[in-house]
């Protein structure tokens, strides 16, 4: 019983209408393909729609479609390419709620965080960088696209991932094949639409669907001139491996086992939200999320109790519905990673705890999670585990937070809780990590350059510095 | 009576061994190879280890130098080759060659208080935060470097300028040997740079495998199979890589801010606005 009982309050699904099945957008039009898989809501497990399985002819008739398409599109003036990118977001915009409940449905997570904070991110992005379009001389970088930028993007933000995508090798002439998630293709595919209702020349995007080997098939393609992958830190060796001793571009955003360090001078229900906000948004599908707590030693007994009482008001359960804090794991394989960690950090004698929380009985659902007592020897301290799992450390002095905050082949983003400025400063600058966020956690923003440190990457999406990986 | 005369007085000749940690140690595989009548040091796997390790072990302090400090440094190391251009031109390095690497540092020294401000940004976010984007150092860098003089200079200056650590695989070692007599000589602190000769065909497949390096400088292979299969290696631990030029590079020309921005980091940093 948690604290406060809620009426169901659902997001209506009825403003989405999903077809049976969906075929590859290839040269701005939809062909069928031999083959095809399911794709399902992972709350559920009802299948929402059967998606194409784009092989080595299709990925070559995509890039095809994408090599015809960028001479005209590299050579239309910038002000032009600036005004597709408008519209496409300008129809996001309008389209918004539509494709937060499709992107609910096909990835599990709560309609609050898809309508506010993944639909409007998604629409900022492109409408961040149609104005880069016809400004790229003052940007830096030159002028010069690439050419066909082969994209394949995770499940965690299906569209945002899209837009930190398409909307920059837009913006710099570029064309694009991109490959969504196996099990998350809805939002893409009606993003295809999207293109064709702006009147986006065909080929300038493409949309192809497929697992792991059709990424592979894509990135490898030989007329390809850049890649951009966004997924685990796995995936991104093999693809840099693939691409070596070609001339392509290559930017990878991988994972990461980021440090949230909670200094005993910290506003104390400030940094609770913030390290709940930082692990369990997204059900911490999330790779910049702060799985690793670093606590200072004086406060963390106290610290620890007010963190299990505010997980014990997350409301986990129906995606569409408006009060879910949680929502479903995205995928049962996810959910069997997730377990399986859990279950040897418990092995290895950290002490695990949830809240009392009913799960619903169909679908994929894993209840939030801590684990005290973690030492950095621990596999839930140094690998990421991705899911809704939280692992606490303590320290003495900053220079051991720093010190163990570094303590991972990981680099992407670390969080400083801490009133006093000269050390947030001070700490800040010895982080290894791309992104820090100091008294808050989980910003986004297009203008702001997003990107990883040493194993989780290189490269940056966002901001002026995103314009650089697609221009030559 | 005897003719007596002074006997010519005997050179003495300069040993050219390795640059690890600020000392000039033999390879500890006591190998040696004969290049123009010197026997010079030929490293091996293990003094590439123990230059990374020198290189990791001076690179916080490097890194936390002031810029304006790296700058100075940089600046004492043109005047030191300055010093010395007759020691190069007696190893049939060009003077033209001496005076343009005297000038790269010249200029390079001159970035290490700009480059932050040209390449970073304070970025304009959505919402009550004070949101700044800066570059840092990616941290140890291996470098295969070209031939020349000027080459070498060339990729040196642009990672130690940015508070890198290097190690470089030097193909010509007794102007590479003199030029880490010009750097210990420039109050660089030991382990910024570090110089091995040899053949880097043998030593480059271990840089590019070993994981406590971050990024790799393949500017000098000219051998398109091995720089595939150093890239490759480079995967392991992702190391940002700096590929060959498609067309060998012309180190006369302004080298731009790319040699300087592939080994940089960019570090965003929000703090929240609020009364």
């Amino acid at each position: 019983m948690s604290l406060f009982e809620y009426a169901p309050a659902p997001e209506s699904r009825s403003i989405v209408d999903i077809a049976p099945s969906y075929g590859l957008f290839i040269d701005g039009e939809f062909a069928a393909a031999k083959n095809a898989f399911k794709t399902v809501n992972p709350a559920t497990e009802e299948v929402l729609s059967e998606v194409a399985v784009a092989d080595a002819e299709d990925v070559d008739r995509a890039v095809a479609a994408a090599r015809r398409a960028f001479e005209s599109w590299s050579a239309l003036p910038g002000a032009e390419r600036a005004k597709y990118l408008f519209r496409i977001a300008r129809i996001i915009q309008e389209r918004s709620r539509e494709l937060a409940v499709l992107e609910s449905l096909d990835n599990g997570k709560p309609i609050k965080e898809s309508r506010d904070v993944d639909l409007p991110l998604v629409a900022a992005h492109f409408f961040y960088y149609a104005g880069w379009a016809d400004k790229l001389s003052y940007a830096g970088y030159g002028t010069t696209p690439l050419g066909v930028a082969a994209q394949v993007i995770p499940w965690n933000f299906p569209l945002m991932m899209l837009a930190w995508k398409i909307a920059p090798a837009l913006a710099t002439g570029n064309t694009v094949v991109l490959k969504p998630a196996e099990t998350t293709p809805l939002t893409a595919l009606f993003f295809a639409d999207i293109c064709r209702q702006a009147e986006l020349p065909p080929g300038v995007v493409n949309i192809i669907t497929g697992a792991g080997e059709t990424g592979r098939l894509l990135v490898e393609h030989p007329d390809v001139n850049k890649v951009a992958f966004t997924g685990s830190t796995e995936v991104g060796r093999q693809i840099a491996q693939s691409v070596a001793g070609t001339r392509k571009r290559l930017s990878l955003e991988l994972g990461g086992k980021a440090a949230n360090i909670v200094f005993d001078d910290a506003p104390i229900d400030q940094a609770v939200e913030g390290i709940v906000n930082g692990i369990f948004f997204n059900q911490g599908h999330v790779c910049c999320a702060g799985s690793r707590l670093l606590v200072q030693e004086s406060i963390s007994d106290s610290f620890v109790e007010a963190l299990k009482r505010r997980m014990a008001t997350l409301r986990v359960g129906d995606p569409l519905d408006k009060n879910t804090d949680i929502g479903a794991i995205n995928s049962a394989a996810q959910l069997a990673r997730i377990s399986d960690l859990s279950e040897i950090g418990s092995a290895e004698g950290a002490e695990r705890w949830s809240p009392p929380c009913d799960l619903p009985t169909s679908g994929y659902w894993f209840a939030p999670t801590i684990f005290t007592g973690v030492t950095q020897a621990h596999r839930i301290a140094r690998e990421e585990i991705f899911g809704p799992v939280l692992s606490v450390l303590t320290f003495r002095t900053p220079a051991e937070a720093i010190e163990k905050a570094n303590n991972t082949p990981y680099g992407l983003s670390a969080g400083i809780w801490s009133e006093k400025g000269s050390l947030i400063l001070a700490v800040a600058d010895k982080l290894r990590a791309g992104v820090i966020w100091a008294n808050t956690f989980n910003k986004f923003d297009p203008t702001s350059p997003f990107g990883g440190y040493k194993e989780s990457g290189y490269g940056r999406e966002g901001g002026r510095h995103g314009l650089e990986a697609y221009l030559a | 009576m005897p003719k007596s005369s002074a006997p010519t007085r005997l050179a003495v000749r300069k040993t050219y061994k390795l640059y690890i940690g600020g000392a000039f140690p033999r390879s500890e595989s006591g190998r040696t190879y004969l290049v123009k009548g010197d026997n010079v040091a030929l490293a091996s796997r293990k003094d590439v280890r123990d230059a990374v390790s020198a290189a990791r072990k001076a690179q916080a302090k490097w890194a936390g130098a002031t810029a304006y400090n790296r700058g100075q440094i940089l600046y004492r190391a043109a005047e030191m080759l300055e010093g010395r251009r007759k020691e190069f031109t007696a190893l049939g390095v060009p003077a033209a060659e001496v005076e343009a690497a005297t000038d790269r540092l010249v200029w390079y020294a001159g970035w290490s208080d700009k480059i932050a401000q040209v390449v970073g940004a304070a970025n304009p976010v959505a919402g009550p935060f004070f949101n700044l984007s800066a570059p840092e150092p990616t941290g140890v860098v291996g470098v295969v470097a070209p031939a020349s003089l000027l080459g070498l200079v060339s990729v040196i200056a642009p990672a130690i300028v940015t508070g890198n650590t290097v190690v470089v695989l030097a193909p010509g070692p007794q102007a590479a040997i003199t030029l880490a007599e010009v750097l210990a000589t420039s109050d660089l602190p030991g382990g910024v740079v570090n110089i091995l000769t040899g053949h880097p065909a043998e030593t480059a497949p271990w840089l590019a495998s070993h994981d406590d390096v971050n990024a790799l400088d393949l500017t000098g292979v000219d051998d398109a199979a091995l720089a595939t299969e150093l890239e490759r290696a480079a995967a392991g631990n992702l190391k940002r890589v700096l590929r060959p030029a498609e067309v060998a590079g012309d180190f006369t020309a302004d080298p731009g801010l790319h040699p300087m921005t592939a080994l940089l980091e960019t570090k965003t940093v929000w703090h929240p606005k609020g009364f």
